[in-house]
Order: C-alpha cells, then structure tokens, then sequence
C-alpha cells in the first residue's frame, strides 16, 4: 500500500449505475428462469445457459427452439446472434487486462458492459468499468435466473414492469455522447435503420450485424473530404 | 444431445468474444481503422437499440415501449442521469400498459 490512491476506484455514479442494471438484469433473468421452467426444459438447462452461454438475447431465443426440441437450431440461432461479440471484442481490446484476466473477462462480454466501457475515455477508467458491469451482470442475471426458476411464474412478466423499454433506453443513454461525433452519428443512424428495416425479413442477429453496412456512408464522406 | 447444444453454444459465444479481443491485439492498426472500429460498435448498439425499441420478433413493438425509450432517449440528450433514463423509460412502458395501451 504505498501508493495514496488519489481518486476512489468506483464513484457514486458508477455504483448507481451499476445498481440500476443489475435491479433491472435480475428481473430479466427471473422472467428467463421462469419461461425456461414453463417451457419445461430441465431445471439445470437455464442455469448452465446462464453461465457457460451468458447472453440474454440468444438465452431466451436458443431456450425456446430447444423447447420446440431443435436444439440444432438454437445452437446456430444462438451463435448468430451472439456474433456481434466479434466486432465489440474488435472495437475495445484488451481492456479487462491481460493473461488470466482476458480469459475470464472475455466471457463477460456483454452489449451493456461494451456500452458502458467504450462510454469511458480512461483507459484505467475502462478497466474498472469493464469489470465492475461485467461482474455486477453475470451476478445480477444468474441471480435472477435462480429467481425465475425457484419461483415460476410467480416472479410476473418483466413487460409489465416496462424492462423490455428500460434496456434500449439505456444502451441510447451510454452511446449518446459518441454519437456527438457527426460521421459516428451517420454511421450508427444508418446501421440502425438498415437494421430495423431488415428486422421482418432476416433471421433474429444478422439485421443488427446488418448495421455494420452503415459504415458505407463512410466512403461518401470521404469522397466530400477529398473534394472539399 | 441437449448438454451438448448448450455447451456448443457456449463454447462458440465465448470464441467470438475472446477472438475479437485477441485478433484486436495481434493487430496492428492505421488511425483509420483505430476511428473506424469505436464507430463499428457504436453502429451495433444503435441498432440492438433501435431494433429492441421498435420490434418484437419480426413485428412492430407497439405503443407502449417504443414511446417509453422514447422517453428515456429523450432525458438522456438532456443529460439525465443514467438511472433516471432507465427508470422513466420503464415507468412509461410500464404505465401505459397498466392503462391499456400497449
């Protein structure tokens, strides 16, 4: 302890924020538990897929087609929806660390902690948030998952308590300031339209990936750049 | 064959997580591509944004929870704090449904 720590590791807000999504991961993952129980899969499958797969979105998608019994379908379903994890591990890096810790930290890789982390400027900063959403996510939503699945249907339906707006809300509040940037708004705005337009037509994962394809607009403004 | 699914899944989520990072590192990028990567990730959240704001499945959300990230979205340009976006968007959502919109 020789050094005199000059500021406190996590502030106010951090820990605040940190609070609110895990109060709102472990409702999500009480209503995960429990569809998973009412599905009538065995009790291990939603906790192991809570662990070892750790994805919200590709949980409660891969959970129903097992349920549908096309557990070869969930897998590829999954994996599709899970590969923007790619282009997130891409944009931030080694920021948990290195060795062990980009081992374990890997796996809490999550959309919220991507948010959060690459809303950060520090790179010391990033690390700590890194860790502290990663773990307060992976506890928060395995918590909720022994919720969902101890208590059934009891736990109520997370829609009801508006959860599926908090989270979209959410992920706006952290990219907000990045998208203060004029060619990051461009690209992001397109992606994002491109995406939703795309939703009724593609299988659940690419038309997020189908984002990327905002970049395009990149070329044109490049071309202005030069022509300017 | 069930724990197998599962494990795949696993297995495979956590290669794409880990092999970004890795392949980030063993890369050595031009400031181009150092811009051009935040961007990337900010496009993918736009769109989970975006797309989880105003689809359910294949279809429309609704009125009750693309006017709650409405909302929340709202706030945040104002500078709200993180957890006044989060709770008002969810109150919205949520007491718009208690009154029958949905």
């Amino acid at each position: 302890m020789r050094t005199i720590q000059r500021t406190h590791p996590f502030d106010r807000r951090q820990i605040r924020d940190a609070a609110a999504i895990a109060a709102a991961m472990v409702a999500v993952g009480a209503s995960f538990g429990a569809i998973a129980i009412a599905y009538g899969v065995p009790t291990w499958v939603p906790f192991l897929m809570s662990t070892v797969v750790f994805a919200g979105g590709a949980q409660f998608l891969a959970v129903g087609l097992i349920a549908a019994g096309n557990p070869i379908a969930a897998v590829l379903a999954g994996l599709l929806l899970n590969a923007r994890h790619l282009p997130f591990g891409l944009a931030i890096g080694s920021t948990m660390g290195t060795g062990w810790r980009r081992i374990v930290g890997s796996h809490l890789m999550t959309d919220e902690v991507v948010a959060f982390t690459l809303a950060e400027d520090d790179p010391a900063r990033r690390r700590r948030t890194y860790w502290l959403m990663g773990l307060t996510l992976f506890t928060s939503w395995n918590v909720g998952t022994l919720l969902g699945v101890l208590l059934g249907s009891a736990v109520g339906d997370y829609e009801a308590l508006g959860l599926d707006a908090a989270f979209p809300a959410g992920l706006i509040a952290l990219i907000l300031p990045s998208l203060r940037d004029r060619a990051t708004r461009v690209v992001a705005l397109t992606g994002t339209a491109i995406a939703v337009a795309a939703t009724p037509v593609l299988p659940a994962g690419l038309p997020v990936l189908c984002a990327l394809l905002g970049l395009l607009t990149l070329v044109r403004f490049g071309r202005r750049h030069r022509e300017a | 064959m069930l724990l197998a699914a599962i494990l795949i899944l696993g297995v495979g989520t956590y290669t794409m997580r880990l092999g970004g990072i890795v392949l980030r590192d063993r890369l050595t990028l031009s400031p181009a591509w150092q811009r051009l990567l935040p961007m990337a990730a900010a496009a993918l959240l736009a769109a989970l944004a975006g797309t989880a704001a105003l689809m359910s499945g294949s279809s429309f959300a609704g009125l009750a929870r693309p006017t709650g990230v409405a909302v929340g979205a709202l706030l945040a340009w104002r500078r709200a704090p993180f957890v006044v976006v989060v709770v008002a968007a969810a109150a919205v959502a949520a007491l718009l449904r208690l009154a029958g919109v949905d």
